[in-house]
């Protein structure tokens, strides 16, 4: 490889570039336009989005010269900033909504330690050694406290929409941010705890750290994916984060038959755009951290260093096949978790408010503290 | 007093099962998930879609009394039947038709239109013109579908055109046949 580039991904500039701009960036705008229109077009048997055409090309190209047309739109629309909102506040929000979903993902790592000298597996604990030089490649920050910083970080997105609601001078922005606020800390609470059991079982804060253990085979066939050894955990999480992305069932901030679009009423031209394109990015990370958590992250199953290992029988892979594969396991992970989302989202009707915190306060907490007790009694008694 | 028929109606309480949610929920989705792989199949006759691509695919189905663009129908000797008596254009409620009379040279006949225009683009396609026509010159029977206009000058079908979509009329003028 030439210096260059391995000095730049030493850097971490490569990595920001990549993760950041194309993968996040690239999916969750295409998550606007094919999640939004044309998945809800084909579940409602219509076809979607398709009359605008890129020039000389007359074909709908699956709708994304649509996505092309509506970001310029939103480029050239007029910003208004209602009378009497506070000038300063309004315009630094979806700045506040957008930046932490984006800086979370500092902490993701996609794929294992670039290992430059000989990977060790050792089948008995099913765990890989290096031998040699690691590079933290595929993670744009490496440190050992990633998930509380995913999720300390994630959390400031709510200043973003409740400054929006209270900036906007209109009562359907207020009333907006304040039950956003509302939500994000009712859920907050059962999303960290929903994960309590997941950190008593790996012991570690440490993204990466915990998807390499989820390498390690129960019977030495089973992966020990998060979801097999906390199926509860996961369900919770994975209602919570709904919830905290604000996703339907759950999208109460901006309900639109109550408050038209909460506190993104007042907001228009690119910032409206930033607006939205924080909430999905805040939706692709949270199925990022289910992926990491539950999923086995870029694990896949069987596979190993060398190969893939099925009992005693190793199908032999080089290492940069393994590499990968393992980074597309990852992408696919994610992709398909924010498709599920999209699919609950045109399935489920929407919550009503007191409902939502209801389902927030009185089951999905109690849950989560039962599903904590349970796993501290059973990893007290083996 | 007078005596209410009181229906009984039965109502259904949700079981555990169905106040879990969970089983319900995966049952919803089962549903949705069925539609959104059946719509992604390569092939296109087995989607469920109810979309119409009009106008790229013409509409295979009109009801009978479709309204489509108007049309002036003619006289035996093809001639236009209208006798300009602004039936039409008064009760239009869009505004959209104009006319201007001229005396017809046969002295059996009054007026004629000089000039009859429809504005396409303002018809709200209300069939009222047809309706208060006294001598079946009007009709929107055409089966034809106002079309986009990229102009709004081509909006404006004028008499001729409008003949050209028209036929003999089954009424007589002045009644009998
Ligand atoms: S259909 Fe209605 S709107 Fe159109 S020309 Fe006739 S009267 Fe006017
Ligand atoms: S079309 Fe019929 S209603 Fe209209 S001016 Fe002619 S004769 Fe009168």
């Amino acid at each position: 490889m030439p210096d260059i580039i391995v000095t730049l991904l030493n850097l971490g500039v490569v990595q920001i570039l990549l993760i950041v701009f194309v993968f996040v960036m690239g999916l969750a705008s295409m998550m606007t336009l094919l999640g939004d229109r044309k998945q809800s077009a084909k579940i409602q048997n219509r076809v979607g989005p398709n009359r605008a055409r890129l020039p000389f090309i007359n074909h709908p190209l699956l709708g994304i010269p649509h996505f092309l047309a509506d970001g310029i739109k939103m480029v050239l629309k007029e910003n208004i900033v209602p009378d009497g909102a506070n000038k300063t506040l309004h315009l630094i929000a979806p700045g506040l909504v957008f930046l932490p979903a984006l800086v979370a993902w500092a902490a993701v790592p996609f794929m294992d330690t670039y290992c430059a000298g000989e990977m060790l597996i050792d089948t008995a604990t099913w765990t890989e050694t290096c031998q040699g030089e690691e590079h933290r490649w595929f993670q744009i920050m490496n440190f050992n406290s990633g998930l509380l910083y995913g999720f300390a970080i994630a959390s400031i997105s709510v200043y973003g929409a409740a400054i929006a609601g209270w900036a906007s001078n209109s009562n359907f922005s207020l009333l907006g941010g304040l039950r956003s606020s509302a939500q994000m800390v009712s859920y907050e609470v059962s999303l960290g705890l929903s994960l309590a059991g997941v950190l008593m079982i790996y012991g570690t804060l440490d993204m990466n750290e915990m998807v390499r253990q989820q390498g390690y085979l129960i019977g030495d066939w089973l992966p020990m994916w998060g979801i097999v050894v906390q199926p509860v955990a996961f369900f919770l999480f994975f209602l919570a984060g709904m919830a905290e992305t604000k996703r339907a069932p759950f999208d109460l901030p901006e309900g639109e038959s109550e408050i038209v679009a909460g506190y993104i009423t007042e907001y228009s031209s690119m910032k409206f755009a930033v607006m939205q394109l924080g909430e999905y990015v805040a939706t692709v990370f949270i199925a990022a951290l289910i992926a990491i958590l539950f999923l086995g992250g870029w694990q896949v199953p069987w596979l190993f260093a060398d190969g893939f290992h099925f009992g005693s029988t190793v199908i032999e892979l080089p290492y940069w096949l393994v590499i990968i594969l393992r980074i597309g396991a990852m992408c696919g992970k994610v992709v398909l978790l924010v498709w599920l989302q999209f699919m609950m989202r045109w399935t489920l009707p929407r919550f009503r408010y007191d409902q939502v915190m209801t389902l927030g306060w009185k089951i999905l907490l109690p849950l989560s503290l039962a599903n904590l007790v349970v796993t501290a009694f059973i990893m007290a008694l083996f | 007093m007078a005596k209410h028929e009181v229906k009984q109606v039965e109502r259904v309480e949700p079981g555990l099962w169905e106040k879990s949610y969970i089983p319900e929920i995966a049952r919803g989705l089962k549903v949705t998930i069925g539609h959104f792989l059946n719509n992604l199949r390569p092939n296109k006759e087995k989607h469920t879609t109810f979309t119409r691509e009009y106008p790229d695919v013409p509409t295979d189905y009109y009801p009978d009394r479709f309204r489509g663009l108007h049309r002036l129908m003619l006289r035996d000797d093809g001639q236009v039947r209208c006798v300009a008596c602004m039936c039409c254009s008064t009760i239009c409620p869009a505004n959209c038709i104009h006319i201007e009379a001229a005396e017809h040279d046969d002295p059996a006949i009054e007026k004629y239109p000089a000039v009859f225009v429809i504005d396409e683009l303002r018809c709200i396609v209300c069939g009222l013109c047809v309706e208060a026509c006294p001598c079946d010159a009007i009709r929107m029977d055409s089966g034809v579908h106002a079309h986009p206009f990229t102009d709004r000058g081509e909006a404006f079908l004028n008499r001729d055109l409008l003949m050209e979509m028209g036929g003999l009329s089954m009424a007589k003028q002045g009644g009998e046949r």
